[in-house]
């Protein structure tokens, strides 16, 4: 029996729909990311699984219990989960204080709430200041206290909203493992929202894309990023090439997919022949030279550089190919190769760097 | 000139020897303010958060009513609660025209639409999200609210401060209820008109320095709780 279902759940505000038909269960000890782009409906959702709303219409079941059934249930559910608001929100009162509020709600014995209000505060290494006011907190700060609050409670479920958003690198590294410690520490079943798909990747063991009050997709991250289901997923998991087409032949798993203009991409996909799809291709495996080389992989075409753009240690490059083609490739072979504006290239990819979605 | 000199060394006098007169009046003036104030928070600052944390028609039109009293003129209360419990009033039968009972329901219906105005900008001014974080971390209803109220605990008290400033300082609701009664009814503001007229500056001006003295601290106290 899953921890948490919802079924058929739907919300809405002002008669705008918020969350269409959502339908997720998640187990005991899950660690579930629900990653979408701003305004997806990723808060709405898990106000709706802490109870803190009620949904327009569908079912919400904690522990197998419907939770839609009474507010007291709803109270005694509340109390068994915590949930990390997005910004992150402190009392005006002193560190230790803000952290000992949920044990004292649940009427903690003062020796017992002592000792685990004092471990937490160790484990966000804020020990020293507990006696400061909360509100005199940086941003980074402020949220370990946050999310110490929560899991001070022992609650079975965490719910995380963009526990990073806002916040400089190193802080939210800091955050990310405080999750982390959290994970194996206490085992706690935990729902996050995201809109940094890399931070689901790495923290979670299963992700949910939620686009457009809908879920697309679930399933483990690895999955979810390399064969994405529909053409929304796919721009969202920043698959930068998405290029239209029809199958024209398929031979023992290997289809031609024609993007028309005579060109044509290799593929692995069992789709039929006449099957309108979409070739997505990851930037980062596309390999940029300047001659024509002799390789393993299927797929090569020549094109004239039009953009460069520097992001990080890597230079995002755009290749007019007759269709347009984005590569990743490090700033040094950049350099080195001479990749600039007007540059002629040949950019090569392999027939398993391609995933191919059915166009719906 | 040399008569007001007389008057406030006269009245320094009266106030360091613990004149009894001078005393009473004080004591009466702070027990009756010092009730309506505690009575009327008592009533209005669940009244408040009722108001502020439940959405109906007419809030905004309600509010807007409530800050337009902030500055009702206390003798149309005075009017309005004179009518009340005057023998021929709806109330009459309690016999309390001209009694500090009667100053004291004044003073509260004075009072509460400053108290109940603040007490709703002071819950305004709380963050949206700290009721919420309060309920997800397992606060009951009741458990929310007060800590909506801990937050806004210094807007609170800088309301409470006001609305005893204005109840303690008001003259004409007390002179038309309260009777200016020697030794019953008679505070700080109906003493000092009557001796006044009377032409016995010195109990009004050590009267008056006491007034302002208490204006004085509550200043101070509502300075340094806004600076927090």
């Amino acid at each position: 029996m899953p921890l948490i279902e919802t079924v058929d759940l739907c919300q809405k505000y002002d008669r705008r729909d918020i969350l269409k038909n959502i339908n997720i269960r998640i187990d005991k000890g899950e660690v579930f990311a629900l990653i979408g782009p701003t305004g997806a409906g990723k808060t709405t959702l898990l106000r709706l699984v802490d109870l803190l709303e009620m949904p327009a219409s569908g079912k919400i079941y904690f522990d197998g219990r419907d939770a839609t059934e009474s507010k007291r249930v709803r109270f005694e559910m509340r109390r068994r989960m915590a949930f990390v608001i997005q910004k992150p929100i402190v009392f005006n009162i002193s560190i230790y204080d803000n952290i000992a509020y949920g044990l004292k709600w649940r009427g903690v014995k003062k020796s017992s709430l002592c000792q685990k209000v004092s471990s937490i505060l160790e484990m966000i290494g804020l020990s020293a200041y507990q006696d400061r006011n909360a509100r005199t907190l940086s941003g980074g700060e402020a949220q370990r206290v946050a999310i110490a609050r929560a899991i001070v409670t022992e609650p079975e479920v965490l719910l995380l909203d963009e526990p990073t958003a806002n916040l400089d690198p190193l802080s939210a590294a800091k955050i990310e493992e405080l999750i982390t410690s959290i994970i194996h520490q206490y085992g706690t079943t935990i729902i996050m929202a995201t809109h940094d798909m890399s931070q689901g990747q790495r923290l979670a063991n299963r992700i949910g894309v939620l686009i457009n009050g809908g879920i697309l997709q679930t399933g483990d991250p690895r999955e979810v990023f390399t064969s994405p289901k529909s053409r929304e997923v796919a721009e969202f998991v920043s698959v930068d090439n998405i290029i239209d087409g029809i199958i024209v032949s398929s031979e023992e798993g290997i289809v031609a997919v024609d993007i028309g203009g005579n060109k044509i991409i290799e593929a692995i996909s069992s789709y039929p022949v006449g099957e309108k799809v979409y070739a997505c291709v990851r930037p980062e495996n596309i390999t940029l030279t300047l001659s024509k080389t002799t390789s393993s992989a299927r797929n090569s075409f020549i094109g004239q550089i039009t953009q460069v753009v520097s992001v990080g240690p890597l230079s995002r490059i755009e290749i007019n190919c007759g269709f347009r083609l984005v590569a990743l490739v490090t700033k040094r072979s950049a350099e080195e190769l001479g990749l600039e504006k007007g540059r002629q290239v040949y950019a090569t990819f392999k027939a398993t760097g391609v995933h191919v979605l059915r166009e719906n | 000139m040399p008569e007001i000199w007389q008057g406030l060394i006269k009245a320094i006098e009266l106030i360091v020897t613990l004149d009894p007169e001078v005393m009473s009046i004080a004591g009466r003036s702070l027990t009756i303010s010092v009730t309506a104030t505690l009575l009327a928070a008592v009533i209005c600052l669940p009244l408040g958060s009722l108001i502020h944390f439940n959405r109906f028609i007419g809030k905004r039109t309600l509010i807007n009513l409530i800050q337009t009293f902030y500055s009702i003129p206390t003798v149309i209360v005075g009017l309005f609660v004179f009518l009340l419990f005057s023998r021929a009033g709806p109330l009459g039968g309690l016999n309390l025209l001209f009694t500090p009972a009667v100053m004291i329901i004044g003073q509260m219906i004075l009072i509460a639409p400053i108290l109940l105005g603040l007490t709703v900008s002071a819950f305004s001014g709380v963050d949206k999200a700290i009721p919420d974080t309060a309920r997800s971390l397992g606060a009951s209803d009741f458990q929310t609210v007060a800590v909506v109220l801990k937050e806004a605990r210094f807007a609170v008290i800088a309301a409470i401060l006001l609305a005893f400033g204005r109840a303690i300082s008001e003259v004409g609701l007390a002179l038309m209820v309260g009777g200016n009664i020697r030794g019953f009814t008679r505070v700080f503001t109906t003493a000092i008109s009557l001796e006044t007229s009377k032409g016995d500056i010195e109990l009004s001006i050590a009267l008056g320095i006491i007034l302002i003295l208490i204006a004085l601290i509550i200043n101070i106290v509502l300075n340094r709780l806004q600076q927090r």
